[in-house]
C-alpha cells in the first residue's frame, strides 16, 4: 500500500536541516502501523510526506500503487480526498460546522450531492455512536466525541490508507484507549492505518512500531497488540 | 459553482461574524447610497435649469447695431446706422443654414397707462416681430394664434397680448379673441393669448408682460420706417452659430459701408456658448459626483477587502484543514471570491435600493409642492446609471476577493495544522 524509497528531505533555513536521511519503508494494505521517535526525529515530516500534505527531495513514494512525485495542486488534493483520511491531534474540527457537516465536508469536494453526502454523514456518525450529536457543535462536544467526529470524517470517503498525527495526544488515558480501540476496529476492516505518536502505550497496540532517530529508521519492532493486558496502562 | 451548497457554506462563513460582516457591507452601501443621492440630485437640477431655458432655442444669435467706430468709405466714425428688410432676405439667401430670421422692435411705455380696454388700463411693453420669432424664442399660444404672414405682408392692425396683459385687462374668463385693445392711442384686435415658458429668460422683456404686433405693422405705425436695430437667428443643428457669426457680421457690414475692423458697429451674442457653459457645468458636477460618489465606494471595497484578508489570516487553519481533506485550490479561490462578492452585491444593491427610495420620496415632495420656477425636477438616477452602479459594485466585488483569495490559496495545509 505505502512503498518509500530512498526519500530525502531537507529544510533549507538558516541552517540546511536534513530531516529525513534515505528512508525506505513499505507498509502493506491492512496493516496498522506507529511511528515512533522524539521530536526532531522527523516522524512528523515523514508524516506530511505519505500525506502528500509535504513534498521530499529525493527518492520515490508509491501510494496505492501510483507514483507520488510532483503533483499538481489539484492532483494532490484529489488523492487526499479519495486514497487519504487524517486524523489530527487537535480534531481541526471546523468550529462553525456541525457534526454532521464537519463529516460531510470531504465529500461537498467530491461533489456528492447534499442529501447523500449528509446520509453517509449520518451513517458513520451512527457507528461512532454519535448519532444524538450530529446537530451538535464542536464546542459542545467532548475531547472524545470531537476525535470521534473526526474519525467519521476521515472514513466518511472510504480511504485506502488512515493516517494519524498523536490522535490521543489531547485525550485522557481512558478516552485514549477507547480511540484506539475503534481506530483497531477500523483497521480490521481493511483500512491500512499509520499512526505517528510517542506514547509506548499508543504503539504497542499496533503491529509494527517503525523507530525513527535523527532522520532515519533506528529499528521495526514486530508486535502482537493481542499478547498484552492493557489493563495495566503503561501511560 | 455557485449552487445551492456554496451558497450556503459562503453565507455560513458572512454570518459567522454579523457585526463584523455588517460594518464591512456598510461601507459598500454608503458609498453606492452616496453615489445614488448625489447623481439623482444632480439631475435634479439639471433638469430644473434646463426647464428654465426651454423656451429658447440653443443655436440662437442675436446682433444689434451700434454707432461706428473707424471711418470707412469717406463716412466720418461716430455714424448712427441700421440694418434694413432686405437684409433679411440677402442673409437668408447668402445663409443657407439659417432656418429662422426675425427682427425685433421694442417700445416701453412711456406714459402711465399705454394700453387701455374698457375701462381697464396697464402699462407694458410693446413688440413688434416676424412669424419666424415663435422659432427662435418661443412661447405657449394659450388662446388664437400666433402673427402670420398674411399679417405682416398686409400689415394689419392685430395683435397678441402676454399672459400678464390678458389677465390685467380682461375679465376672468373672457374671451379676448377679436376684442380691439387700444395700445399707444391706436387700437389692435387681438388674435392671441401667449406665454412664455419660463420667466428665467427673456429678451427685450418678458413676453408675458408685452403686447405683440406684426414686425411691418409696427415700423408702419409707430414710424419706424424700414428700419431694424435688433436681429435674431436660428441656424440647423449641423451649423453652431458662433461658426457663421462672424461671417454674417462680414456680409452685413459689407452690405452697410462699414469698416470690416470695426468692433461696435455691430454687437452680437448667442445663446449656444451659454448653453454650452450650461452644459459643460453640469458636465462638471456630474464628474465631480461620479468621482466623489467612487471614491467613497473605492474606500467601502478597501475596507471589504482588507475584512476579507484578516478573515483568511483568521482561518488560516480551517483552510488548510480544507485543504488536507481535498479541497481544491479552485474550491478556495471561489470561497474567498464568492463571499466577498456575495457581501458587497448584496451591500451594493441595499444602498442603490434605499437611495433610489429616498429620491423617489423627495421627487414626490418635490413634484407635490409645484411652484412657478421649480429649479430642482424629477431628481432620479436614471436607468443607465443604474445598471453601471450595479455593475461596479460587482466588478469591484470581484476586485476585492483578488488579494484575499491569492493569500488564502498560499496557505499550506501543513503549514495550517501544524500544531503550535
Amino acid at each position: 500500500m505505502i512503498r518509500l524509497k530512498e526519500i530525502n528531505k531537507t529544510y533549507f533555513g538558516a541552517q540546511p536541516l536534513h530531516v529525513l536521511k534515505g528512508i525506505d519503508l513499505q507498509v502493506n494494505e491492512g496493516e496498522m502501523v506507529s511511528i515512533m521517535g522524539a521530536s526532531g526525529s522527523g516522524k512528523s515530516t515523514l508524516l506530511n510526506i505519505l500525506g502528500i500534505l509535504d513534498n521530499y527531495d529525493s527518492g520515490d513514494y508509491y501510494l496505492n500503487g501510483k507514483l507520488v512525485k510532483d503533483l499538481s495542486e489539484n492532483e494532490a488534493a484529489d488523492m487526499r480526498n479519495r486514497t487519504i483520511g487524517f486524523i489530527f491531534q487537535s480534531f481541526n474540527l471546523i468550529p462553525f460546522k456541525t457534526a454532521m457537516e464537519n463529516v460531510a465536508l470531504p465529500l461537498y469536494y467530491q461533489n456528492v450531492s447534499r442529501k447523500k453526502r449528509n446520509e453517509l454523514a449520518m451513517e458513520y456518525l451512527e457507528r461512532f455512536g454519535l448519532k444524538e450529536w450530529a446537530d451538535h457543535y464542536p464546542n459542545e462536544l467532548s475531547g472524545g466525541q470531537k476525535q470521534r467526529v473526526s474519525m467519521a470524517r476521515a472514513l466518511v470517503t472510504q480511504p485506502k490508507v488512515i493516517l494519524a498525527d498523536e490522535p490521543t495526544g489531547a485525550l485522557d488515558s481512558k478516552t485514549s484507549a477507547e480511540v484506539m480501540q475503534i481506530l483497531r476496529e477500523v483497521n480490521q476492516s481493511g483500512i491500512t492505518m499509520v499512526i505517528v505518536t510517542h506514547e509506548k502505550g499508543i504503539a504497542l497496540r499496533t503491529n509494527k512500531i517503525i523507530h525513527l532517530k535523527d532522520g532515519v529508521i533506528e529499528n521495526i519492532e514486530i508486535n502482537n497488540p493481542d499478547s498484552i493486558d492493557f489493563s495495566k496502562e503503561i501511560k | 459553482m455557485f449552487d445551492f451548497d456554496g451558497l450556503k457554506e459562503i453565507w455560513q462563513t458572512i454570518t459567522r461574524n454579523k457585526t463584523r460582516s455588517l460594518l464591512t457591507a456598510f461601507g459598500v452601501f454608503w458609498g453606492i447610497f452616496l453615489l445614488v443621492i448625489l447623481s439623482s440630485t444632480g439631475n435634479g437640477f439639471e433638469k430644473g435649469l434646463m426647464m428654465q431655458v426651454e423656451g429658447v432655442t440653443p443655436n440662437t444669435g442675436f446682433f444689434f447695431t451700434g454707432q461706428t467706430s473707424e471711418p470707412y468709405k469717406g463716412y466720418q466714425k461716430g455714424r448712427s446706422w441700421s440694418m434694413q428688410m432686405a437684409d433679411l432676405e440677402a442673409i437668408r439667401e447668402a445663409f443657407p443654414c439659417i432656418t429662422a430670421i426675425s427682427p425685433e422692435a421694442s417700445l416701453w411705455s412711456s406714459e402711465d397707462k399705454n394700453v387701455i380696454y374698457g375701462s381697464h388700463g396697464g402699462s407694458f411693453t410693446v413688440k413688434g416681430v416676424m412669424p419666424e420669432y415663435n422659432d427662435i424664442y418661443r412661447s405657449k399660444i394659450m388662446k388664437g394664434r400666433y402673427i402670420n404672414p398674411t399679417d405682416i405682408a398686409a400689415h394689419r392692425k392685430v395683435c397678441l397680448v402676454g399672459k400678464k396683459v390678458y389677465e390685467t385687462m380682461f375679465e376672468k374668463g373672457e374671451d379676448p379673441i377679436g376684442k380691439m385693445l387700444k395700445v399707444n392711442g391706436i387700437y389692435f384686435q387681438v388674435v392671441g393669448v401667449v406665454r412664455s415658458f419660463t420667466e428665467n429668460v427673456n429678451i427685450n422683456g418678458t413676453i408675458d408682460e408685452s403686447v405683440i404686433l406684426p414686425y411691418t405693422t409696427m415700423q408702419q405705425v409707430y414710424a419706424l420706417g424700414d428700419k431694424i436695430h435688433f436681429l435674431a437667428f436660428v441656424a440647423d443643428d449641423d451649423t453652431p452659430i458662433s461658426s457663421i457669426e462672424e461671417d454674417i457680421k462680414q456680409f452685413i457690414k459689407q452690405r452697410h459701408d462699414i469698416a470690416s475692423t470695426d468692433e461696435e458697429a455691430i454687437n452680437s451674442f448667442n445663446v449656444s456658448e451659454i448653453f454650452k457653459a450650461f452644459k459643460g457645468l453640469f458636465l462638471g458636477i456630474h464628474i465631480l459626483i461620479w468621482i466623489v460618489g467612487l471614491g467613497t465606494l473605492m474606500s467601502g471595497i478597501i475596507g471589504v477587502s482588507n475584512i476579507m484578508l484578516v478573515t483568511v489570516k483568521e482561518r488560516t487553519r480551517e483552510i488548510g484543514v480544507r485543504r488536507a481533506i481535498g479541497a481544491k485550490p479552485k474550491n478556495i479561490i471561489s470561497q474567498v471570491l464568492s463571499e466577498s462578492l456575495l457581501l458587497t452585491t448584496l451591500a451594493g444593491l441595499v444602498g442603490l435600493c434605499i437611495g433610489v427610495g429616498v429620491m423617489a420620496i423627495v421627487a414626490a415632495i418635490v413634484a407635490a409642492n409645484p411652484t412657478d420656477n421649480m429649479m430642482f425636477q424629477d431628481p432620479n438616477l436614471g436607468f443607465g446609471a443604474a445598471v453601471a452602479a450595479t455593475v461596479i459594485v460587482i466588478i469591484s466585488g470581484l476586485l476585492a476577493g483578488v488579494l484575499p483569495a491569492w493569500r488564502a490559496i498560499q496557505i499550506k495545509a501543513i503549514d495550517a495544522i501544524r500544531e503550535e
